[in-house]
Order: C-alpha cells, then structure tokens, then sequence
C-alpha cells in the first residue's frame, strides 16, 4: 500500500468549493512537487494531509492511519508527517535547541539528554549546530527556514510535507534551503513540496502534480511533465512561469 | 426604629448615587480642563514644562486616589480653606482625571506618525497651525475610546470620596447596611447600580475603539 | 466599626493660618509606619501572585471551547471593571458573611485584591493571546503537541511577554488600590497613617509620609518587576 493514499477528497469553505475529487498515491521515497497557479488548492490540500484542514468527503490513509481533525488523530499522525511553513514558525521564545527538543521529550517522551543530542544531531544535517543556543530572531530567514526543517525531522517523520518554503526568502537565500531538501532527497525521504521553484522540481523531483481549479488537472515524471506538458493548463502555466 | 423594605434601600441608594454621578461630572469636566492645559504643556517641547507635568503625573498616577483625598481633604484646611468633603472632593478627584487624561492624551498626540510633523513643516505651517489643523484634529478622534473609557474610572473613583464623609452611592450603601443590617443586599445593589453606570461606558469606548481601528484600515 | 471608623478621621475644619508642618513628631510612630508598610508589601506580594494566576486562568476561559468557561470568564471582567474596588471590598468582607462565607480581614482584603487584578490580567492577557500567529498554533499541532501544551508552551509565554509592561502597570494599580483595605482595619500603610494621626492629629503630615512611601514602592515595584521581565524575556544566547 501507498505511504500517502488520497482518494476523491472534497474540501469546501462554505460555499467555495476549493478541492473537487483529489486522488493521488504517494509511494514511500518519492519526491513530489505540486505546482499551480495561486488558489488553486496546493496550499489546502497539504494541510488536509496532516489534518490541519478538514475534508469534507472523500479519504486520505498517511502511513496505515486515516486522517482526522480529531486532535487525538493529529498527535498520532504528527509521528509519519511533518509540515515546514513558508513563514518558519519558529516558537520565538524558545531557543533553536530548545524547539527541536520541544517535540520529541513531550511528545515521544524522551529524556533531555538523549532530545539534545538529536537536536544537534538534526542541526548538524542542515548546517547549524554552532546555532543550538541561539533565538530564532538572531537568525537569517533562510537559517531559520532550515532550524524548522530540523525541528521536523527530529520527530522522526515518513513523509515532510513543505509549503513553499523559499517564497518568504531573500533570492540568495533560497539555495541554501534547497540544497537542503536535496540532500534529504537523496537520503531517500519522502517529501510533498508546494514550490514554485520550477527548476527544482524538474531536477530534484521524481513526480509533479500539476493543480488546477481544484483538481489534479495533470501528473505525471517530472522530466516529462516539463518536456511535454499534456493540458493546454500547464502548457500556459509553464510558459508563465519559466 | 424605622423598617426598611427592599423598595425603600433602593430608593435611598439611587437617591445617593445622583451625588456619585454628580461629582463624577465636575471631576470630568475639572480633570479635562486642567488635563488639557497639563496636555499642552506636555507636548510643548520646552524642557521645563515637560519635566513639571512628567513629576505631576508621576505622582498622581504613583499614589494611591485614597492618599490625594486625605491629602485634599486635609491640606486645604492647613492653608486656611474650610473644606467640605465636597469640596475636597472634586479637587482631589480632578487633580487625579487630570493627571491620567493629559497622559492618555499626549500618548494619543504622539501616537500620529512623525511623517505628519515633516510633511507639514515642508508645508511651511508653523508649530500652532500644525497643531491647530493637522495634529490636534486627528489625536482627537483616537483619544475619544480611551477618555470615554477612563470616565469609568472616575466613576469608580467617585466611591472613595465615601471615606471623607461625603455621602454618595457607597456611603449611603454603609449607612443603609448599619441600619438594616442586611450586607449581602444591600451591597450587591450598591455593586449593581455602579454597574449600571460604568458598563455603558464601558461598551461604548470599546465600541468606539473598534469603529476606529475600522475605519482606519 | 466603620463608622467609628470614619469618624475618627474627620476633625473639625478649623482654619489654621500659617501651619509650621510637623514631621518630627512622626518619628515616635516609626514602627506603626514601618510595619504597616510591611503589611502593604505582604498584600501585593501575594496579591500579584494571585493575580497574575487567575488572570492566566481567565484569559484561558475566555479563550476555550467551552462557550460556558467563555461567558462566565466575559461576566467576571465585566462585573469586576465595572464597579469600584472599595465596593468588592465591602461585599465580600461584609456580604459574605451573612450568606456564611467568613473570613478575617486580612483574608477578605488579599481576596478582594486578586480577584481585581485578576480581573484586569484577563483581558490584558488575553488581548497578548490574540496576537498570537496562527502559524505559531498550527506548527504546535502539526508537532503533535496538545492544547494544553499549545497553550502553555506555545501561545502563553510570548503573549505574556508582549503585554508585560501593561501587567506590571496593573499591579502596581492594585497595589495603590491596597489603600482602601485599611477601611476594613487590615492594619497596612495607610491603616497607619490613620491611626497615627488620630493620636497626634498631625494629619496632613501622616498622610503626606505614607503618600510617599507608596510612591517609592511604586517606583522600586515599577523597576523590579522590570528588571524581572527583562531577565525572563531575555533573547540573548544561551550555552548549549
Ligand atoms: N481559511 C479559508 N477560508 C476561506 N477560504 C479559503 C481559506 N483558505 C483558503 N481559501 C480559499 O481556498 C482556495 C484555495 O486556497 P489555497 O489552498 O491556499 O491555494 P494555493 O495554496 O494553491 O494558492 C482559494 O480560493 C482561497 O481563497
Ligand atoms: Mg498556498
């Protein structure tokens, strides 16, 4: 069975229907983007995901559990996905050690000694272990950008779902994040971006899916999708875009 | 001795409490004249002025309301003034409105962006027409929510003027409890006709906040 | 006794021309003074502790799911900021009573002042709450933390932190406030400024010293409590 399997999720806000029948399997592994114009679902479909949005009809199974609002629901799920916004969200009170550890010692119940060591362990991986100590505000977006990608993965996720994590970035910092999701790419993490960095999910990227209106209007390898867009839709939204 | 039905406390209590909003009436009025000279010569940019008002305000704002009646009620007598507890009163309680109101007022002056000052210099208005026409219009409509607000705690303060022998709600609320002997009542209707009067003050500054922060988005 | 009370602090309004103040006389009363002054200290020590917790606890109620914890929190700040303090005072040190809730002066007047505070912190706190970023809620739920924790860890420190400056001006409000507790004989600052001036009549004097001793403990709490944010807030590097 699929790490991520969606079947015919339907999402209103009141009376806007914004997904209309959203099927779509994830197979653990896999790096998918999903790109669109703005308003197209992306943003609603994530958050249905990990059960921060709820869906109206339809089923979302991640990792053998069925998604729910329920915060009960929400708690288990939070150990197969984590979630990296495009403004950070770092907890500004806490330290950069202190919010990788925050999760995993109440939520896993592991002992400070052994969250620290994690916390500089995931720190290491993205490039700031000399940071441990310091206040999210000390920091540059794009180092901030990859504490939160470390606060996620230190719960240990299956899947990292991602937001558009470069839109809130200076141009020059953008790489550095990237280069980032590309290492954990390569490590075999299964990642779900929103981006618009185009380049970066041709390259990087195994799958794109391409929304439209409220439904995956096209998917398929990301080299294909780029070389011969199939919809007149990613036709126009590629020759926007690139 | 006299029995008192429930109809006769009432009556006595709002009886009284014309007293409480009567003085907090002058005490508004006195705290607003008095706090908009206090205001202006806390915006005035002349150091010594500033430094006058700032201890004023200091002090008033740093002692207890209860202190400035008894100080009021007392010093005046020192100096040769027979003081009712009217009197000592009002002034006490307008020396106090005075000292917030200016405060909350020139917060409200200084609250306008710095812009406004530069772009009416390079209008060539001097100081008195930038105040006149481009200041004082705007810091007026921001300061209503908040001095409405305050009012209510003139209105509340109005009940220490008790503890000097001046006879309004509170005081009519122990006389009546002393005669009575009926404390539960007799102060809950006291707590409530004070509510009476300060909750739509209260509800119309908020209101008047929020039409504000509206109109100014 | 409260009559009694009152009493006692209104001598006749003589006129007195040319009055040489009188300060020195004062110093037979140090340790009325001083331990008054104590008592004072006591009151808002607990008080703002008190304080501070109820209010933490309002602003939750105003702010839970349950629309009952809501309405019942709404009507407690309204029913509190709306009527005068000395009022509360009386109602629960005299009201109370008489529905068989006793308790002492001291008791009934540290109540009286948490419950007004408390009052106040609830909405300034909750107005720090409600200037949380959503992002900050959704990247605790998506950590798997619960409300509780959300609430705890997440929304109430930094809101506490934003409306600091408000809370202190509100405790040291309350703290002045304190004064009218002398009127149910709790034997604090000003309860001993009255007292001293019903033995030497030397009134404006008594009062003009406790006046300034409660401007000094406004200035010394002002300052402490600041230093105390200042510290707890603090965003300077930690060791690791
Ligand atoms: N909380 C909300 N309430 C009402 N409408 C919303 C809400 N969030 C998103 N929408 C609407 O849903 C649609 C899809 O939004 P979104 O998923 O954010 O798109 P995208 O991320 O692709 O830009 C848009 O029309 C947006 O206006
Ligand atoms: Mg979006």
């Amino acid at each position: 069975m699929s790490l991520v399997s969606i079947h015919e999720v339907h999402k209103y806000y009141g009376d806007l229907h914004v997904l209309k029948g959203i099927n779509l399997n994830i197979e653990a592994g896999e790096v998918v983007s999903i790109i669109g114009r703005s308003g197209s679902g992306k943003s609603t479909l994530l958050r249905c995901m990990n059960g921060l949005e709820k869906y109206d009809d339809g089923t979302i199974i991640l990792d053998g559990k069925e998604v729910s609002t329920d915060e009960f629901q929400i708690r288990r799920l939070s150990e197969s996905v984590g979630m990296v916004f495009q403004n950070f969200n770092l907890f500004p009170h806490l330290t950069v050690g202190q919010n990788i550890m925050l999760a995993p010692t109440l939520i896993r119940g592991m002992s400070k000694p052994a969250a620290k060591e994690l916390a500089l362990d995931m720190l290491g991986k993205v490039g700031l272990a000399d940071k441990f100590g310091q206040y999210p505000e000390k920091l540059s977006g794009g180092q901030q950008q990859r504490v939160a990608i470390a606060r996620s993965l230190a719960m240990q996720p299956k899947v990292l779902l991602c937001d558009e994590i470069t839109s809130a970035l200076d141009p020059e910092l953008v790489g550095e994040v990237l280069k980032v999701l590309e290492q954990l790419a390569s490590e075999g993490m299964t990642l779900i971006l929103v981006t618009h960095e185009m380049n970066f999910a041709r390259d990087v990227g195994d799958r794109v899916v391409f929304m439209h209106q409220g439904k995956v209007w096209e998917t398929g390898p990301a080299k294909d999708v780029f070389a011969a867009p199939q919809t007149a839709e990613l036709q126009q939204f590629i020759g926007a875009v690139l | 001795m006299m029995q008192f039905t429930d109809w006769d406390i009432l009556r006595n209590l709002l009886l009284a409490a014309r007293w409480t909003v009567l003085l907090s009436l002058i005490a508004f009025a006195g705290g607003a004249i008095v706090g908009l000279l206090l205001t202006f010569m806390r915006i005035s940019r002349r150091s010594a002025l500033v430094v006058m008002t700032r201890i004023y305000t200091e002090i008033f704002q740093g002692t207890p309301l209860l202190m400035q009646l008894f100080l009021a009620f007392f010093g005046l007598g020192l100096v040769g003034i027979d003081v009712s507890p009217w009197t000592a009163a009002a002034l006490a309680l307008t020396l106090f409105s005075s000292a917030f109101l200016s405060d909350i007022w020139r917060g409200c002056v200084e609250s306008l962006p710095k812009g406004q000052w530069e772009a009416s210099r390079c209008l060539g208005l001097n100081y008195l027409q930038t105040m006149r026409y481009i200041i004082l219009p705007q810091a007026l409509r921001v300061a209503i929510p908040p001095t409405v607000g305050f009012s209510v705690q003139i209105v509340k303060g109005t009940a220490l003027a008790s503890i000097i022998g001046f006879v309004e709600l509170t005081k009519a609320g122990t006389m009546l409890n002393n005669a009575t002997f009926q404390p539960f009542k007799v102060f809950a209707m006291v707590a409530l006709i004070y509510f009476l009067l300060c909750y739509p003050l209260s509800r119309a500054s908020q209101y008047l906040e929020h039409k504000l922060s509206r109109s100014s988005k | 006794m409260l009559l009694l009370y009152t009493q006692g602090l209104c001598p006749c309004g003589i006129a007195r021309m040319n009055y040489q103040l009188n300060f020195a006389d004062l110093l037979n009363y140090q340790d009325v003074l001083l331990s008054g002054l104590w008592m004072t200290i006591k009151l808002t020590i607990v008080s703002t502790i008190g304080g501070v917790l109820l209010g933490i606890a309002g602003a939750a109620s105003r702010r839970h799911r349950n629309g009952f914890l809501r309405r019942a929190a709404a009507c407690y700040v309204e029913l509190i900021r709306n009527t005068p303090f000395i009022v509360q005072l009386f109602f629960i040190f005299f009201g109370l009573p008489a529905i068989g809730i006793k308790m002492s002066e001291i008791e009934a007047g540290v109540l009286a002042m948490v419950i007004n505070l408390g009052a106040y912190l609830t909405e300034i706190i909750r107005a720090g709450i409600d200037a949380t970023p959503k992002g900050q809620i959704e990247a605790a739920r998506t950590l798997g933390l619960s409300s509780r924790q959300i609430f705890f860890r997440i929304v109430l420190p930094p809101a506490f932190a934003r409306v600091y400056s408000s809370v202190v001006s509100q405790c040291i409000i309350v703290m002045l406030g304190s004064a009218v507790v002398s009127q149910i004989s709790v034997p604090e600052l000003t309860y001993a400024a009255n007292f001293i001036q019903s033995r030497n009549f030397l009134s404006f004097e008594s009062y003009l010293v406790a006046a300034g001793f409660y401007l000094v403990l406004a200035f010394v709490m002002r300052l402490g409590l600041n230093a105390l944010g200042s510290r707890a807030f603090s965003r300077e590097e930690k060791p690791a």
